[in-house]
């Protein structure tokens, strides 16, 4: 039994990897031999789809808006969560439990619901097909997961913190941003991590709100469907280049994901 | 831990207060606007009355596919929830390993959800995929293209390839906060296997547990962009989730009225189911 139990991560990494290996099998055959033969590596070994990408602005400006908008959203998500965050851990206030669901029922609500309702709000207020448009509408769900998360960590501080400092003499804003938030660093991170990660996962919307001038990758890869037939290489191509910048967040944030998962009090 | 009683609190919350009400009053406004309305396409809207809402609860495509939604959703917990306590409870607890899985198991979770549909589909598809072409070689015939099993098959492989790793990297956390001393405790008591899952571990992965489940709740009930990418909801109309139904309608056919209809339907469906959910962790926790 326990010398079998590493198996068990190993066999569930196999079956995580295999999908992600054929996709960047894929990405560097020609379209021809992947329609044309079943090979498990490339025969002829081809950087063209990368190329592709890399030359052609349509190509690579899909990557650069994706990651404007999923910075600026971040940002702005973990930055409006904070001090709310900070009044659900410390204060009881007015209906503030009902507030706390009625935040996360945002993060129920199904994109779908409001593709068309989100097109016309963003249109009327001439923000349709900019990067802050999408950043302010991936905030609906991402706000409240970062209050959610930081709320957490912010409860496993002890109040002696917030009540010596004011003995002391700090001032509110001062203790906020000297004191409070460097001994919540490690939750501020992993919430910058899930913020980013669910913005730049999310499609329906950032399509809906863009057209030319910040059109995100994912949407750019639906092109490669219509033009000139089914440019698969290209395709998977573009899809293994989405995976870099989530690796990266991974690589940076691997040390806090098993104690940042825990959203701070288990 | 006792809370001060502070109304000025309100201000802190104030500039989530603003954004939040802005992307969400105002879009559901406009959606509960087109459900009491009929338009004929020009612009110009007439009291509709709940009209609408009779045609969809009493809609046997809409039944049709909230049953599809909830066996769908309900399939996936069953499946990512115990898989995924397994895996973390198989995993190293240090060392040089615990990286290692941990990146590799969370790759999935930042891939753009159409990328994981287009992932899915080439790696299923029969003629060019792998496991397509692995299956149809043990003697299989699969063809998730045509197949309304093998279609919901694929759907499920691709959520639980997805997602468990979530249920993974909570559970994981949960586990990892647990003092060795505890671990010591049940040894010299002679405890088995099963009684430090059940009186250690479990306990102590309960609240992560019911974030994972609230979370995957939630988001196997808004899916939408996976299993359009991967099926577009067919072959026929066999994996038209909720979300694909209702996209169908509004932008498809451009129904506004019983599309909208449908939307707040919908949501209640989520915003009810998800409130028993809440109100149950919350009561754990204030024991």
């Amino acid at each position: 039994m326990t010398r079998l139990k590493p198996l068990v991560p190993a066999l569930y990494i196999l079956f995580v990897m295999l999908p992600i290996y054929w996709l960047l099998n894929m990405s560097f055959k020609t379209t021809n031999e992947i329609l044309g033969e079943f090979t498990l590596w490339p025969r002829e070994f081809t950087f063209d789809n990368y190329i592709t990408i890399f030359t052609d602005p349509t190509w690579y400006m899909g990557y650069v808006n994706s990651l404007v908008y999923v910075t600026i959203n971040t940002a702005i998500s973990v930055t409006v969560a904070l001090p709310a965050a900070y009044a659900f851990s410390r204060y009881r206030f007015l209906g503030d439990k009902h507030l706390f669901f009625w935040l996360l029922t945002n993060r129920m609500a199904p994109a779908a619901v409001f593709a068309l309702p989100f097109f016309q709000l963003y249109s009327a207020v001439g923000l349709f097909d900019t990067h802050l448009a999408v950043a302010l509408a991936h905030t609906l769900f991402n706000i409240p997961l970062a209050v959610w998360i930081l709320e957490g960590f912010m409860s496993g501080v002890p109040r002696q913190l917030d009540e010596t400092a004011y003995v002391d003499g700090y001032s509110f804003p001062h203790f906020f941003v000297r004191i409070f938030l460097p001994t919540i660093a490690a939750g501020i991170g992993v919430a910058c991590f899930f913020c980013f990660m669910f913005s730049w996962v999310e499609l329906l919307l950032a399509k809906t709100l863009t057209a030319v001038e910040a059109k995100p990758i994912a949407a750019t890869m639906t092109r490669t469907a219509s033009t000139s037939g089914y440019e698969l290489g290209l395709l998977a191509a573009a899809g293994t280049l989405t995976i870099v910048p989530g690796a990266f967040v991974i690589y940076f944030v691997r040390n806090y994901i098993a104690k940042g998962f825990a959203l701070g009090r288990v | 831990m006792n809370k001060t009683v502070n109304h000025k609190a309100w201000f802190l919350v104030l500039p989530v207060l603003v954004l939040v009400a802005f992307n969400a009053f105002i879009p559901l406004m406009t959606v509960v606007n087109y459900s009491v309305q009929e338009t004929f396409g020009d612009n110009t809207f007439f009291w509709a009355g709940l009209i609408w809402f009779e045609d969809v609860l009493h809609s046997e495509r809409f039944h049709a596919a909230l049953v599809r939604q909830l066996t769908f959703t309900f399939t996936i917990l069953a499946i990512e929830v115990p898989l995924g306590v397994i895996i973390a409870l198989a995993m190293p607890r240090r060392g040089f390993w615990v990286p290692v899985c941990l990146v590799t198991m969370a790759l999935p979770l930042l891939i753009p959800w159409n990328v994981v549909g287009a992932i899915w589909n080439i790696f299923a598809l029969p003629d060019i995929g792998l496991l397509g072409q692995m299956l149809n070689g043990l003697g299989f015939d699969y063809n998730f293209t045509r197949q309304p099993g093998a279609a919901w098959a694929t759907l499920i492989a691709m959520d639980v390839w997805h997602w468990t790793s979530l249920v993974v990297l909570l559970a994981y956390a949960g586990l990892v906060s647990i003092p060795d001393a505890f671990y010591q405790a049940a040894k010299i008591d002679g405890a088995s296997a099963w009684a430090i899952f059940r009186h250690i571990q479990l306990p102590k992965m309960k609240r992560v547990l019911t974030i994972a489940v609230l979370l995957r709740f939630m988001d196997s009930f808004n899916i939408y962009t996976e299993p359009f990418v991967l099926t577009g909801g067919g072959p026929g109309n066999s994996t038209t989730l909720l979300s694909i139904d209702l996209v169908k309608v509004a932008l498809g056919q451009f129904d506004l009225g019983p599309a909208a209809a449908m939307s707040l339907i919908y949501f209640l469906i989520i915003l009810a189911l998800s409130w028993i959910f809440y109100t149950l962790m919350m009561r754990d926790e204030e024991q």
